[in-house]
């Protein structure tokens, strides 16, 4: 029994200890356990990488053995100090940042594998093939999160970038990856492999960069866990460039776990992968008529929050809908405080949360919380439509899109066919929005010139709180 | 233009067209409102508060001469008299069953407008003078029964025993019928009502109601807002379900007015089943009344003791609201009808509001309105039996060549797969297996998970791809400074991932709970 192979067994472990976390994050009940599983299996990989990390190390294994603990100790301090930190509206923005991480260690990871090649004759074409894929799909993981973050975060214009012929742009970088494949495997050493990795790596960092920024900001969700699945796949090349089983498995549940939800996410939105991913959604319909698929104006009744808070005194059952303008104005906890007062009054509230509403699979779960809303009265769409035609009232805020009955009503409508929170249905709506604006899709919606909506301009926060002081 | 607004004479002479209030909003359109002294008395309106208003009192003669006369009843002969041709006349005329008196507007040469004529058309609803009146007419149908029926309306348990809710049966579910629900629920009565039409079962609910179905008797959705005639079949079923409801209800209120007329639902043999003391409302009495026993606007009370009211000024026994809203409705016409807001009238006959509304047109009678496209709920798609027939169809083969497509790529794919692991040095054909088995476990793993969860499984998984710090932790024992340096960077970066992703993880499944019972939670008086 050598320490590899104490380590090795470890690794299988570490490997269906990650399997069983992730079941258990399926269910609200097991979650927590399921996080405590990950944790367990990532401590057994990194005692056990360590102990073999210091039995193979070339140079004396203190020196070694320092650099590690450096760098576990600036991870833990740099990693606890932003999760602690951070608040859930910047959620998205954390995690894209996170992704961006992975793609640049599996870069990094790749070129140290590539450079620590035995010197002397051509190289091994299947290591280098595995290195190569590493970089390039580290590199586009790394400069697409960087671009989700700029976005999410505010800091580039999460508006679609669609440059002429961008298709063309996108097929060319991938031929040139195939060129540059071979070049670089026909390399004769390190040092003349170097120039087509480099190059390599320039054109897939361009290639992650022009695919998100291509993307408009209402497609994050899907975006985000795109990223996500890149970054399992990168891991996974890294496995393979290091002939490291524990990385292959990890890297592909990883990458399995994140297209699951990119697919979900999709469907949720009624549109192809594929029409996400190549992106440039939006764009058209807002250059187009400002009506989208039919011009609907109409008169618009304004409402103040005293009379929303009347009529929340005199409802029996109140339907919140959330979407990202909750988020944007940090509503959640003001929605929730006057969800608990209406409760306490005897008023049945619940939430009804669409799945692609946020920024991020599930955000507004988070939000919501975070404001201390028990999960139980946040329901998902589909649980919470057939009640909706019994609702007294249904407050809208900061959802847009995804209460739009032209999905429903409009075949001419670009969301047409999209499920949607029919919060028309209700006997009352009230819509909480900054202004007119259309959403993200660009599409005017018809829900605001209904009989039976009510719209309260300005900001959510403080028009939430005056209802809170209304009541 | 002058605008007249003469008193109210016949059945409601407590009702007034233009209160003080409207009467300042139509100044304010350009009009002179000239006012017969006396009109408001019946609302408690005394004539100083029109004069205040900017309104001149003037004698009935003179304020018959306006440009204008605006009033609710149809005129007697000799107010048609005072008419001045091409005048204009609002009022309510029941131009259906009325010929004579349009005929006799027609002669004088005047321009008539119909208030009972307006198009049930959602931009009209502010001028429907018969809606407005209903509802309050329906409220007060309920008042009157309540003041009739010897007990209470809601159910009691006291010491001294019980009483049980009183059961009111409510006969057509139009504006009318669902004020009289809506008044009844409020006060505690068990309440069941009938309309034969099929969309007015969720109107009749959402107000607290139980719907009384008589299958046979359903008609199809209505165009036009109004109930139709019934076939003799229908007629029969409903009349089946009347008999029913009648002979267990305290009170029965009867709404049924189709175009005007008011067909029989409440026979005597119905009268003679229902139990002494019971009370019937017939809000259809202008029209002859669906009862049989009624008198239009007398209470009757039947051998055996049901009292049968067949009052036709229920609106005008509420005289001050009903004015308020008729004063309303009379500047929302006059406001259609004035565009400019310069005092002049303008009857635009392209409008089907003012088109429906106009009976007689400078001296031609212009009833019946040509039928516009007018809807009070959307009609539901008609039924085209071809494309519903072709659809499915269309659905099987595309599924069909959606599953083959499937197949297709699900073959190239495997031989994709095969080649790759074929042409592969046996070395790796391993490590493709653990990961094409990894990838279908992830696929299984995940695809169950919840919406709510996506947040904290996306921070965990992103954690766990910091697990590619494993193999940069590996590197940094490297002899070149370079590649270790590059080890180092990249596994500082993972081990970021890894601390951060598994603690905001953490932290975010923290915040979920469950619903705590109420007494764990906040006191409601500690605020």
């Amino acid at each position: 029994m050598t320490v590899t192979s104490v380590a090795l067994a470890a690794y299988v472990v570490a490997g269906l200890l990650f399997v069983l976390s992730l079941a258990g994050l399926s269910a609200q009940e097991s979650a927590r356990r399921g996080t405590v599983l990950g944790m367990v299996a990532m401590g057994l990989a990194v005692v056990a990488t360590v102990a073999l990390a210091l039995e193979r190390s070339e140079r004396p294994w203190p020196v070694t053995a320092g650099l590690i603990l450096l760098v576990l100790v600036v991870g833990a301090a740099v990693g606890s100090w932003r999760a602690r930190r951070v608040e859930m509206t910047q959620m998205p923005e954390l995690i894209a940042l996170l992704h961006s991480f992975v793609g640049l260690a599996a870069v990094l990871v790749g070129y140290g594998s590539f450079l620590a090649e035995p010197t002397g004759g051509g190289g091994d074409t299947l290591h280098r093939v595995e290195v190569y894929l590493g970089v390039l799909i580290g590199a586009v993981t790394f400069t697409g999160s960087v671009v989700a973050f700029g976005k999410l975060s505010g800091r580039l214009p999460s508006a679609p970038l669609t440059l002429p012929g961008r298709h063309a742009l996108n097929l060319l970088a991938l031929v040139a990856s195939a060129a540059l494949l071979a070049w670089f495997v026909a390399a004769d050493d390190v040092a003349s492999g170097l120039l087509p990795l480099v190059l390599a790596t320039l054109v897939a960092l361009a290639l992650g960069w022009h695919l998100v920024a291509a993307i408009g900001g209402g497609d994050m969700p899907v975006v985000v866990s795109m990223l996500n699945s890149y970054s399992g796949w990168a891991a996974a090349a890294a496995g393979f460039t290091l002939g490291n089983d524990l990385l292959i498995i990890t890297g592909a549940l990883v990458g399995a776990s994140g297209a699951i939800l990119s697919y979900l996410m999709c469907r949720a939105m009624n549109r192809s992968f594929w029409s996400v991913v190549l992106g440039g959604f939006g764009a058209g319909a807002a250059g187009g008529p400002p009506g989208g698929g039919s011009p609907e104006t109409g008169e618009v009744h304004e409402t103040s929050p005293d009379e929303v808070a009347a009529l929340l005194t005199a409802a029996r059952s109140v339907v919140v809908v959330p979407g990202y303008g909750m988020a944007v104005a940090k509503a959640q906890h003001p929605v929730a405080d006057l969800a608990e007062r209406l409760r306490a009054r005897g008023v049945t509230v619940r939430f009804g949360v669409h799945p692609v509403a946020g920024r991020l699979p599930g955000h507004m779960n988070v939000l919501l919380a975070e404001a201390r809303v028990p999960y139980d009265v946040v329901l998902g769409m589909e649980e919470v439509n057939p009640d909706l035609p019994a609702t007294d009232v249904v407050l809208v805020i900061g959802a847009n899109d995804t209460v739009n009955p032209a999905a429903q009503d409009d075949p001419a409508s670009p969301i047409a066919g999209m499920p949607v929170i029919e919060a028309w249905k209700a006997r009352d709506v009230v819509v909480f929005k900054r202004s007119l604006a259309t959403g993200y899709a660009g599409v005017q919606n018809p829900l605001f010139f209904r009989e039976n909506t009510r719209m309260l301009f300005g900001d959510a926060r403080e028009q939430v709180d005056k209802i809170v002081q209304a009541l | 233009m002058r605008l007249g607004v003469p008193r109210t004479t016949g059945a409601d002479p407590r009702l007034v067209a233009v209160t003080p209030d409207a009467a300042r909003r139509l100044a304010e359109l350009g009009h002179e409102v000239v006012v017969e002294p006396g009109a408001g008395d019946g609302a408690r309106l005394p004539a100083h508060e029109y004069v205040a208003a900017g309104a001149r009192v003037a004698d009935r003669a003179d304020v018959w001469a306006s440009d204008v006369v605006v009033t609710l009843h149809p005129p007697g002969p000799g107010e048609v008299d005072l008419l001045r041709t091409g005048a204009v006349l609002v009022s309510q005329l029941a131009p259906a069953t009325n010929p004579d008196l349009l005929a006799a507007l027609a002669a004088r040469g005047v321009t008539a407008l119909a208030l009972d004529a307006v198009p049930r058309i959602s931009r009209a609803q502010a001028l429907d003078v018969l809606s407005a009146l209903s509802n309050v007419a329906g409220y007060r149908a309920v008042v009157e029964a309540a003041e009739e029926f010897g007990g209470m309306f809601t159910g009691q348990v006291t010491a001294a025993g019980s009483t049980p809710p009183a059961r009111v049966f409510v006969v057509g579910a139009g504006v009318a019928g669902l004020a009289a629900i809506g008044t009844a629920v409020s006060l505690g009565a068990e309440v069941r009502a009938f309309d034969v039409r099929p969309e007015a079962a969720e109107q009749i609910e959402s107000l607290g109601a139980r719907v009384v179905r008589a299958e046979d008797a359903v008609q199809q959705v209505s165009a036009d807002g109004y109930a139709s005639a019934q076939s003799a079949d229908q007629e029969a079923a409903a009349l089946r379900a009347y008999a029913r409801e009648s002979a267990e209800a305290d009170v029965v209120i009867t709404t049924a007015l189709v175009r005007g007329t008011a067909p029989t639902t409440i026979t005597r043999a119905m009268l003679d089943a229902m139990r002494p003391g019971s009370v019937v409302v017939d809000l259809a009495a202008p029209g002859g009344g669906n009862c049989e026993a009624t008198v239009p606007g007398q209470r009757v009370v039947t051998d055996r003791g049901v009292v049968v009211l067949g009052y036709t000024d229920l609106a005008a026994r509420l005289p001050q609201h009903s004015s308020r809203l008729l004063g309303t409705v009379m500047v929302n016409l006059v406001t259609l009808l004035t565009p400019a807001k310069d005092g002049r009238l303008v009857l635009d006959l392209d409008d089907p509001v003012v088109r429906g509304m106009t009976a007689v047109h400078e001296g031609a009678v212009t009833w019946p309105p040509p039928p516009v496209a007018v809807s009070a709920a959307p009609p539901p798609p008609p039924p085209e039996p071809a494309p519903a027939a072709a659809a499915p169809a269309d659905a099987e083969s595309e599924r069909r060549r959606r599953s083959m497509r499937r197949t297709v790529l699900g073959a190239l794919g495997a031989v994709a797969v095969g080649l790759l692991v074929a042409a592969s040095p046996p070395e790796a054909v391993g490590h493709l297996t653990v990961f094409a088995l990894a990838v279908v476990v992830g696929f299984y793993v995940i695809s169950n998970v919840t919406h709510a969860l996506h947040t904290p499984l996306m921070a965990q998984t992103n954690a766990i791809s910091g697990i590619i710090m494993v193999g940069a932790l590996l590197q940094i024992g490297d002899s070149s400074p370079v590649v270790t340096a590059l080890a180092v960077v990249a596994a500082a970066l993972a081990s970021v991932n890894v601390f951060g992703g598994f603690l905001v993880t953490r932290r975010m499944l923290g915040m979920f709970r469950r619903d705590v019972p109420a007494d764990g939670g906040p006191g409601g008086g500690a605020a």
